[in-house]
C-alpha cells in the first residue's frame, strides 16, 4: 500500500507536472530550434514571442467570453488561440521583413543576428506591456480538474491524493497534435521537405530552386504559431506575466541545445530532459521516501535545491551538455 | 582622396562635439526649469553619476564585444557580483555571525570548489568512464557540501534576523570593495568563459544569460550572503553624508556664498565628489584600455576579431586571448557594479533586472560605437540621460499626441501605458543603430 | 559563331573578391557531348564551373545556352532552362533520405517524377536498395551517386559535374565513368571537371586544359592526351 502511494505521490507531484512542463518547453524549444536550423542563429526574442502571442490570445480570449462564447469544460482561450497565432505570425514576418531580411542578404555573422533578435526583444516586450501591462493576468476557465485529488481517494482509498488539471491534460494532448502535425509537415509534405532540405544544404537548395525567402516565411509562421501555442498552454497551466516569459528563454536554449540546435526531435527529448530535471531537482522528496523507508528519519526536506534556483537546473544541463557534446545529444548543427 | 580626407576631419570633430551636445543637455537640466527639463543641478548630477556608472559598464561591454566580438548576455549577473563585493568587504562585521557558523560555511565553500576541481580533473585524467565518474563525485560533493552548508547558513540567518542574520562585511575601506567586485566578475567570467568559449558564438551568449540569471538568484536568495530580498542598507560611503556638511559652519558659509539652501547644496558637493571619484576610475580604466590596444596584446585581438580564422591559421589560440578579454571585461562590468551599490548605499536584489542592466547597456554600447572607449562612455551616458528622461518626456509626449482625442477608454490606455514605450524606443533604437549606422556615434578608428 | 555550340561559356572574367580567378575562360559543349575540364589545383576549375552555372558576378563574358543569352540568370532560373549542377564538395543533403535528395533535385517539377526516379534508381541501382537510408550515412561513391541522381532528376540538357569521382574507388570509378557516357549517350550534353585526367580524356569529345584562370589547351580529348606537352605537364608523363 505504501509503495502504491509513493507511486501516486510522484505521479502527483513530479510527472504529471513535469510532462505538462515538458510538453510546453519542447514546443518552445522547437520554435528555437527550427529558427535555428533555417536562419541559424538563436533568437533570443523567442520569450517575448511566446508573451506576445500569449498577450493576443488572452484579448481574444476576454472578446469571447464578453461574448458569452466558451467551449464548456475546455478554457474558451483554445478558441482564441488561431487569433492568437495569426497576430504573432504577422508580428515575426514583419521584423523579418524590416531587421533580419537585411543581415541575411548581407551574409552578417550569426552574432549580429542574435544581437537584432535582442532589439526585437526589446520591441516585443514594449508591445506585450502595452497590449496587456506587466501584471499576472489569470484567463483559464471551464472545469479545473479532469480528476481532482477527493475523488481520487474516493476512488482509490488511498492515503495519497492525485490531481490532474485540465490544463495539464490539455497540454500534453495539444503538444502531442501539434508535434505530429508538424513531423508530418516536414517528413511528408513538399515545402516541410524543402525546409529541411533548406537547413541541411543552404546552398544545394539554392541549386534545386528551392525559394529561400519562402522557406524563411514559413519557418516564421510555424515558430509563431509554436510560441503562440506554448506560451498559452504555459499561462493556462501557471499564470501570464511577461517577464515569466523573459525568464522561460534559459531553459528552452537548454533544452533545443541539449538536443542539439536545428534538431526537431532534439529539441523534444531536450524539452521533457530539461523539465524532469527541474522538477525532480526542487521536489522535496521527503513525504515519498516517508513511504518508501519508514523507518527512515532524515534530517532535511530531501529538496535538492529550492524552487527559487530552478532556472540551475537548466544552467548545469546547459553546461555539462557544452563540455561533453556540444553538438547536443541528437547531433545537431556543427559547433 | 578629398572624400577620404573630409571624412577624417568630420570624424576628428565627431566625437568632441558629441560630448560639447552631451554636456549641454546636462547644463539644461541643471539650469534650465520647464517642461522638458527639471532646472536642478541635485537632478543633473545624480544623473551623470549614474550615467557615469553605466560608462564603466559600457566599457566592460565594449572591451568584450568591440575587441573580440563577445556577445555577454549576463551583464546583470556581473553587476549584481560586483556589487555584493561592498557588503562583504566594507559593512561593519556583524556579531556572532561568525562564530555561528562562519568557518563550517568557509569549509563548505571549499568542498565545492575541491568537488568541482576533482571533477575537473577526473575528466580530464580517466581514460574510460568518464561521465559516470565525474558525476559519481558531483553528487558526492554536492551531498558533503549541503550537509556541512545547510546548518552553517541556518545558524547564520538564525543570528539576530531582523537586523542582521548575514555573515556581515571585514569593514575595510569602500574604495578597495571596488577592486575586489571586480575580482569577483572575473572569477565568474573565468568559470562562464572556460566552459562557452571556442564554441559557437551562440553558445556564450545563452550560458552568460543563465550566470546572470543565477547570480542575482543567489542575491536574492541566501540571505546569509546579503540578506537576500531584506536588502543591506549599511554600506559605507567614502564621501561624507549631507547631513554632515550641513551642520559643518564652513560649509554653510560655502553654501551662503554659492547663494543656495545648505540642503541644496549638500546634495550638489556629495554628488560632485561622487563624480570625481567615479571620473578617476573611468578615466583610469580608458587609460589602461587603449594602452593595452596598442600593445601587441591589442593588436592582436584586434586581428583575431578581424579575421578568426586566419589569425587561428596563424597558430594563435583565439580561445584563450577571448578568455582573456572576456575576464578584463567582466571585471570592469564588476568594478562598476561595487561603485553602484556604493553610490545607492544600499544593496537591493531585486532591482537587478536584465532589461535595465543588460540590455540597456547593450544599447548604450552600440549606440556609442562598438570598439571605440570613447564611444562607449558617449553612448553610456547619453542612453542614460534619454532613459531616465523618457520617464518625464514620455507620458507628456503622449498626452500631448492624445490631446485632440476625445476621453475615453483607448486614450487612458495609451497615458497608462506611456511608461512602456521606452522599451519600444529602445529597441528601435538598437535596431536603428544596428542596421543604418552599425559603427555608431563615435566609430573606431 | 559560338552560338552553334549548345552551351558557351566564352571570356568569363571574374573571382570571389577584388582578384579575378578566371582570365578570360571560354568553355563550349555541344549536343550529347562530353566536355572535360583538367588542371592543377587551384587553376580555377571549379569556380569556372560556378561561372558557368550563375553563382559567381562575371565582370566579362557571356554564357549562352542553346543560342539563348543566359548570363544574367540566377541559378535557379538556370535550372529551369535545363541545367543541372553537381557540386564538388557538400552536393547532397546528408540528413534526408536518398529518396527526398533526389525528390528535392525535382523540386521545380510540376509534373509526376517517378518514372525519373525510377531512370536514376535504373542507373544507380544501389541507390534504389538505399532509398529510405540517410544520404550523409552513404560511402563517398554512394554519396557521388546520389548527387549526380540528384541533378538528373530535373531532366536536364546539360549535366554538369564538379569532380564527380573525388574520393572514390578505382572499381567504382570505372563504373561512373560507364554511367556518365550513358547518360551522354542519351542526349544530354555534360560538362565535367577530374582529377582523373587520363581515364576523363579517354572519354572526352572536347577537353581544356585549365591554368591560373585561363585556357592552356583545347583540343579533342583522344588530341591532348597524344600531345607530348599536355602528357608531361599534366598527366604526370
Ligand atoms: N569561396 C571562395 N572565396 C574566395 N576564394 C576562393 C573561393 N573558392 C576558391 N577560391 C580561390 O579561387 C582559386 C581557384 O579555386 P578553385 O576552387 O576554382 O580551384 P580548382 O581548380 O577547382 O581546384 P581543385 O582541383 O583543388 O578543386 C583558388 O586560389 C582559391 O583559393
Ligand atoms: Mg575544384
Amino acid at each position: 500500500m505504501d509503495i502504491l502511494n509513493a507511486v501516486v505521490a510522484i505521479l502527483n507531484f513530479v510527472v504529471i507536472p513535469a510532462a505538462a512542463y515538458g510538453a510546453q518547453l519542447a514546443l518552445g524549444a522547437l520554435g528555437v530550434t527550427l529558427i535555428y536550423g533555417i536562419l541559424r542563429f538563436s533568437n533570443f526574442a523567442h520569450g517575448d514571442t511566446m508573451a506576445f502571442g500569449t498577450a493576443v490570445t488572452i484579448l481574444a480570449t476576454w472578446g469571447l467570453q464578453a461574448l458569452g462564447i466558451s467551449l464548456g469544460p475546455l478554457p474558451t482561450a483554445l478558441l482564441a488561440l488561431p487569433v492568437g497565432i495569426a497576430a504573432t505570425a504577422a508580428m515575426v514576418l514583419a521584423t523579418d521583413r524590416t531587421v533580419y531580411r537585411f543581415y541575411r542578404a548581407q551574409k552578417a555573422k550569426p552574432i549580429i543576428l542574435v544581437m537584432a533578435s535582442v532589439g526585437v526583444m526589446f520591441l516585443m516586450n514594449g508591445f506585450t506591456r502595452l497590449l496587456i501591462g506587466v501584471d499576472e493576468q489569470r484567463f483559464a476557465d471551464g472545469a479545473r480538474f479532469i480528476m481532482d485529488v477527493r475523488s481520487f481517494r474516493e476512488l482509490t482509498g488511498l492515503k495519497e491524493g492525485l490531481a490532474f488539471k485540465t490544463t495539464q491534460g490539455l497540454t500534453i494532448v495539444i503538444a502531442v497534435i501539434v508535434v505530429w502535425a508538424l513531423f508530418w509537415f516536414l517528413n511528408r509534405t513538399k515545402s516541410g521537405k524543402a525546409m529541411r532540405a533548406y537547413s541541411d544544404n543552404e546552398d544545394l537548395a539554392l541549386l534545386s530552386g528551392i525559394d529561400p525567402e519562402k522557406v524563411v516565411r514559413m519557418t516564421w509562421i510555424i515558430a509563431a504559431a509554436l510560441a503562440t501555442i506554448a506560451g498559452t498552454l504555459y499561462g493556462l497551466d501557471k499564470a501570464f506575466k511577461p517577464f515569466n516569459y523573459f525568464q522561460i528563454l534559459l531553459p528552452i536554449f537548454a533544452a533545443a541545445i541539449v538536443g542539439g540546435l536545428g534538431n526537431p526531435v532534439g529539441a523534444i527529448a531536450g524539452g521533457f530532459l530539461v523539465a524532469f530535471s527541474e522538477v525532480a531537482v526542487t521536489y522535496p522528496w521527503l513525504k515519498i521516501a516517508g513511504y518508501l523507508f519508514p523507518d527512515w528519519q532524515p534530517g532535511g526536506l530531501l529538496q535538492l535545491l529550492g524552487t527559487e534556483y530552478k532556472f540551475a537546473v537548466s544552467f548545469v544541463i546547459l553546461i555539462v551538455v557544452l563540455l561533453f557534446r556540444p553538438t547536443g545529444l541528437f547531433r545537431g548543427k556543427s559547433v | 582622396m578629398s572624400t577620404n580626407r573630409q571624412a577624417a576631419s568630420a570624424s576628428i570633430w565627431r566625437a568632441p562635439v558629441l560630448f560639447a551636445i552631451l554636456a549641454a543637455l546636462f547644463v539644461l537640466e541643471g539650469t534650465v526649469r520647464n517642461g522638458m527639463f527639471s532646472g536642478s543641478w541635485n537632478t543633473s548630477l545624480a544623473i551623470l553619476n549614474m550615467g557615469l556608472i553605466s560608462a564603466i559598464t559600457a566599457l566592460g561591454v565594449n572591451m568584450q564585444w568591440g575587441y573580440a566580438g563577445l556577445f555577454n548576455v549576463g551583464v546583470v549577473g556581473f553587476l549584481a557580483l560586483g556589487g555584493l563585493a561592498p557588503v562583504l568587504i566594507s559593512t561593519q562585521p556583524v556579531e556572532g555571525a561568525w562564530e555561528a557558523g562562519g568557518p563550517r560555511l568557509l569549509i563548505a565553500l571549499a568542498a565545492a570548489v575541491g568537488t568541482l576541481a576533482l571533477a575537473a580533473q577526473v575528466r580530464k585524467r580517466l581514460p574510460k568512464w568518464r561521465g559516470l565518474a565525474v558525476t559519481a563525485v558531483l553528487i558526492g560533493g554536492f551531498i558533503i557540501y549541503r550537509w556541512l552548508f545547510d546548518p552553517a547558513a541556518t545558524a547564520i540567518e538564525a543570528n539576530n534576523p531582523a537586523r542582521h542574520g548575514n555573515i556581515g562585511g571585514l569593514g575595510l575601506p569602500v574604495l578597495l570593495s571596488w577592486a575586489v567586485g571586480g575580482v569577483f566578475a572575473a572569477a565568474a567570467a573565468w568559470a562562464v568563459g572556460k566552459v562557452a568559449l571556442g564554441l559557437r558564438s551562440d553558445y556564450l551568449a545563452i550560458a552568460t544569460l543563465g550566470i546572470g540569471e543565477i547570480i542575482v538568484a543567489v542575491l536574492k536568495n541566501e540571505d546569509w550572503l546579503a540578506r537576500g530580498v531584506k536588502n543591506v542598507t549599511t554600506i559605507p560611503r567614502p564621501v561624507p553624508f549631507e547631513i554632515q556638511l550641513q551642520r559643518n559652519p564652513e560649509f554653510l558659509e560655502l553654501a551662503n556664498s554659492w547663494g543656495m539652501a545648505a540642503s541644496t547644496a549638500s546634495g550638489i558637493w556629495v554628488k560632485l565628489c561622487y563624480m570625481l571619484l567615479f571620473l578617476v576610475v573611468l578615466l583610469s580604466i580608458i587609460l589602461l584600455a587603449e594602452l593595452a590596444l596598442k600593445s601587441p596584446w591589442g593588436r592582436m585581438m584586434r586581428a583575431i576579431r578581424d579575421n578568426e580564422t586566419a589569425a587561428e591559421a596563424m597558430g594563435k589560440d583565439v580561445t584563450a586571448r577571448h578568455l582573456q578579454v572576456f575576464i578584463l571585461g567582466s571585471a570592469v562590468i564588476g568594478i562598476a557594479g561595487a561603485m553602484m551599490i556604493t553610490l545607492d548605499g544600499l544593496m537591493a536584489p531585486v532591482g537587478y533586472n536584465p532589461l535595465r542592466y543588460t540590455f540597456l547597456i547593450w544599447v548604450m554600447v552600440i549606440v556609442g560605437g562598438s570598439g571605440n572607449n570613447w564611444g562607449a562612455v558617449l553612448g553610456a551616458v547619453l542612453i542614460w540621460f534619454l532613459w531616465i528622461k523618457a520617464e518625464i518626456w514620455g507620458p507628456e509626449l503622449i498626452a500631448l499626441l492624445t490631446s485632440p482625442m476625445p476621453d475615453g477608454n483607448l486614450k487612458a490606455h495609451l497615458l497608462a501605458s506611456a511608461a512602456h514605450m521606452r522599451f519600444i524606443a529602445m529597441g528601435l533604437v538598437l535596431l536603428l543603430v544596428l542596421r543604418f549606422a552599425p559603427r555608431g556615434l563615435v566609430p573606431e578608428k | 559563331m559560338s552560338d552553334s555550340h549548345y552551351l558557351s561559356a566564352t571570356g568569363m572574367r571574374g573571382g570571389y573578391g577584388k582578384a579575378d580567378i578566371l582570365d578570360n575562360c571560354t568553355l563550349t559543349v555541344d549536343k550529347g557531348q562530353i566536355a572535360v575540364i583538367v588542371g592543377p589545383n587551384g587553376a580555377g576549375k571549379s569556380t569556372a564551373m560556378k561561372a558557368v552555372f550563375g553563382m559567381l558576378h562575371l565582370r566579362q563574358g557571356r554564357v549562352t545556352l542553346d543560342g539563348e543569352d543566359i548570363t544574367a540568370l540566377s541559378p535557379q532560373d538556370r535550372v529551369k532552362k535545363g541545367m543541372g549542377f553537381v557540386p564538388q564538395v557538400n552536393n547532397v543533403f546528408p540528413s534526408m533520405s536518398v529518396e527526398e535528395n533526389l525528390e528535392m533535385g525535382a523540386f521545380i517539377r510540376e509534373n509526376d517524377i517517378r518514372t525519373t526516379m525510377e531512370q536514376v534508381f535504373d542507373l544507380f541501382p544501389v541507390l534504389k536498395d538505399k532509398r529510405r537510408q540517410p544520404a550523409g550515412e552513404l560511402s563517398g561513391g554512394q554519396r557521388q551517386q546520389v548527387a549526380v541522381g540528384r541533378a538528373l532528376m530535373t531532366q536536364p540538357r546539360l549535366l554538369m559535374l564538379d569532380e564527380p569521382t573525388a574520393g572514390v574507388s578505382p572499381i567504382v570509378m570505372d563504373e561512373l565513368f560507364d554511367r556518365i557516357i550513358e547518360i551522354a549517350r542519351s542526349g544530354i550534353s555534360i560538362l565535367m571537371v577530374e582529377q582523373n585526367a587520363r581515364q576523363a580524356l579517354e572519354i572526352a569529345d572536347i577537353g581544356y586544359v585549365l591554368v591560373q584562370g585561363a585556357n592552356r589547351y583545347t583540343d579533342t580529348g583522344q588530341a591532348l592526351l597524344a600531345d607530348p606537352e599536355v602528357r608531361r605537364t599534366f598527366l604526370g608523363g
